[in-house]
């Protein structure tokens, strides 16, 4: 069996009286992809929250290959391997595509502190960016600042942002949230391609079932910020908390 | 040459000729535009284009709004005045004054941003009004150090002072100390503004844009912010410091209200913003108007006062007495018909 890249150990946050995220233990083992369900509300993107660190738990812990990070900052946390994408895209608006994804590499590569080089000197971080954005296929974009892309496009870019970071742990949340059909499958290649890396676990919150199925090896569900079943895809899907609590749900909406 | 030392042109032909322009009135202003007034205007000009220009290093680029820049100008000035006081006119002296004023400076921008940029980005703007207010009253009040609000005055090594002529005349100018002085305060102005030009197109001034653009994203990709915003404060007074200590050679004067004042704070302000923010070419620019237009809009409404002398209530308004208010009007009109600032403007006409 192999170590728990990431853990969480009753973590708990509170706001007021109300219990978001309500002891939620759970462990992530290399090489697995784990879908994180539950209907709204249900505390998903909170819990991304505290493993990221955005906010402050108000108990329990979180683990990263083994070391205590509950009260080391984002930053700490993401030089550590702790990648996040947003449910709202959050980039750089202002700057060009290229430059987005060259500031990720950068800071990746720790190379953030240089003063007297130029900014497009680095020929590797370069590359790098550059190769990404053939990925996407958006190198025709990549001189355009990002507030002028289109939705679809943003989302790909909020995608290989955490791409370029290169880290042990992936947190996608919602990553194909208002993409076209068209536009779905590119970044969904994307993160299947992230399963080959076998020493990096992948989490990620979705709501469309056939992503899951296509992509998952495992399921977590989340009620009213409690964990509500784990396991293999089939038998979560089959259970009866989950009917209930998730997809029966979404199917009377259907 | 630009293109080749910082990568990041003026990207658009009337801003790069308008630039051309004033880069070569200020090289060659001693021959160009002869007379003491028009040289202190010259000189004025490049000391305030870097004073600017460390300010949208903070400002424009980072994000950061600081009420305290002219207190890191005082620094600087007060270094060089006090040296110059109490160890005598000569050369080590500007040297001991500007390095003990850059490292004043630079050493409570950290404290400064140790202590409040943790916090919040508006705490910073708090803090420094709240400082920089208290230094003002400091050094009006401590006239036995800084000679209070008369200031201090003191002499420059001779060869610098307006006393000193060399038999030789270069185009029909005889060169006095004065103007050896200018293409001193020319010379390391035009380097500082060079070196601003080539960190906000480094590295690091990618990452200070981001942080400007996106500070919550920034840390998640594992930037240190804080770190990232104290040192561009310290590097923002630091060169805010340096264009004091050029003030304070070129002045041999330094008082309160030429370094310290809440005026130049503005001024300061709206060379960057009618320059136009985040870019330093328009601090250089927005610098050059406002000094051109507080030295010479006067003469301007004489001239057109005295045009329209047969209309009662025109000639009236352009009174030179009046030249505030126009200034005002010019700033309002500057920011309403140029919202992202004159370079801003000029090259988004270039990019269509």
């Amino acid at each position: 069996m192999t170590a728990m890249l990431l853990e969480t150990e009753d973590l708990t946050v509170r706001f007021g009286g109300h219990v978001a995220v309500d002891a939620v233990s759970c462990g992530f083992r290399a090489g697995e992809l784990t879908a994180i369900v539950g209907p709204n509300g249900a505390g998903k993107t909170t819990y991304f929250n505290l493993i990221s660190g955005q906010i402050a738990a108000s108990a329990g812990r979180v683990r990263l290959a083994g070391r205590d990070i509950t009260l080391l900052n984002v930053s700490e946390r993401c030089r550590l391997g702790l990648g996040r994408a947003f449910q709202l895209t959050n980039l750089f608006p202002g700057l060009s595509v290229l430059e987005n994804l060259r500031l990720v590499v950068q800071a990746r590569r720790g190379r953030g502190f240089s003063l007297l080089r130029l900014a497009g000197s680095d020929r590797e971080v370069t590359r790098e960016a550059e190769e990404l954005l053939a990925r996407l296929r958006l190198e025709a974009l990549a001189e355009q600042p990002v507030s002028e892309l289109s939705h679809g496009n943003q989302r790909k870019l909020e995608v290989a942002l955490l791409i370029a970071l290169d880290p042990l742990v992936y947190m996608f949340d919602e990553p194909t949230a208002g993409m076209s059909l068209d536009e779905a499958p590119v970044v969904l290649d994307l993160i299947a391609g992230l399963k080959a890396r076998t020493d990096r676990t992948i989490l990620l919150v979705e709501h469309k079932m056939d992503v899951i199925r296509s992509l998952a090896d495992r399921i977590i569900v989340l009620h009213n910020g409690a964990l509500a079943a784990d396991g293999p895809p089939e038998a979560v899907m089959a259970s009866a908390v989950v009917q209930e609590a998730y997809m029966g749900r979404e199917l009377e909406d259907v | 040459m630009i293109r080749l030392f910082s990568g990041d042109g003026p990207r658009s032909t009337i801003l790069a000729l308008i630039l051309i322009v004033i880069g070569l009135a200020l090289a060659f202003a001693p021959f160009l535009f002869p007379g003491v007034r028009a040289l202190e205007t010259a000189a004025r000009i490049c000391i305030f284009v870097v004073l600017a220009a460390s300010y949208d290093l903070l400002l424009g680029y980072t994000g950061i709004v600081s009420f305290a820049h002219t207190m890191f100008f005082g620094l600087g000035a007060y270094g060089v005045a006090l040296a110059s006081t109490h160890m005598g006119r000569g050369f080590t002296a500007l040297g001991v004054g500007t390095l003990a004023g850059l490292a004043a400076a630079v050493a409570l921008a950290l404290v400064i941003g140790l202590f409040s940029l943790r916090v919040r980005a508006i705490f910073f703007a708090m803090i420094t009004l709240a400082v920089a207010s208290a230094v003002t009253v400091l050094a009006s009040q401590l006239s036995a150090v800084t000679g209070g609000e008369d200031g201090l005055v003191y002499q420059i090594p001779r060869a610098l002072g307006p006393a000193m002529r060399l038999d030789r005349e270069i185009a029909g100018v005889t060169i006095t100390g004065k103007i050896l002085n200018y293409y001193v305060v020319f010379a390391i102005s035009l380097v500082l503004f060079l070196l601003m030009l080539r960190i906000v197109n480094s590295p690091f001034g990618r990452v200070l844009q981001a942080i400007r653009e996106n500070d919550f994203r920034a840390e998640a990709i594992g930037y240190r912010v804080v770190r990232y915003r104290v040192t561009a404060t310290c590097l923002s007074a630091g060169f805010a410091a340096l264009a004091g200590s050029l003030w304070a050679i070129w002045l041999r004067y330094v008082g309160p209200g030429t370094t310290l004042s809440f005026e130049i704070m503005l001024d300061i302000l709206l060379m960057v913003v009618i320059g136009g923010m985040g870019t330093i070419w328009g601090a250089a620019l927005g610098a050059t108007l406002m000094v051109l237009a507080q030295s010479y809009l006067q003469n301007l409404m004489a001239l057109a006062a005295g045009a329209t002398e047969a209309l009662p209530i025109l000639s009236r308004l352009l009174d030179p007495d009046r030249w505030l208010l126009w200034l005002g009007v010019l700033f309002i009109l500057s920011v309403y018909f140029f919202p992202t600032g004159i370079v801003g403007r000029l090259r988004a006409r270039a990019a269509r």
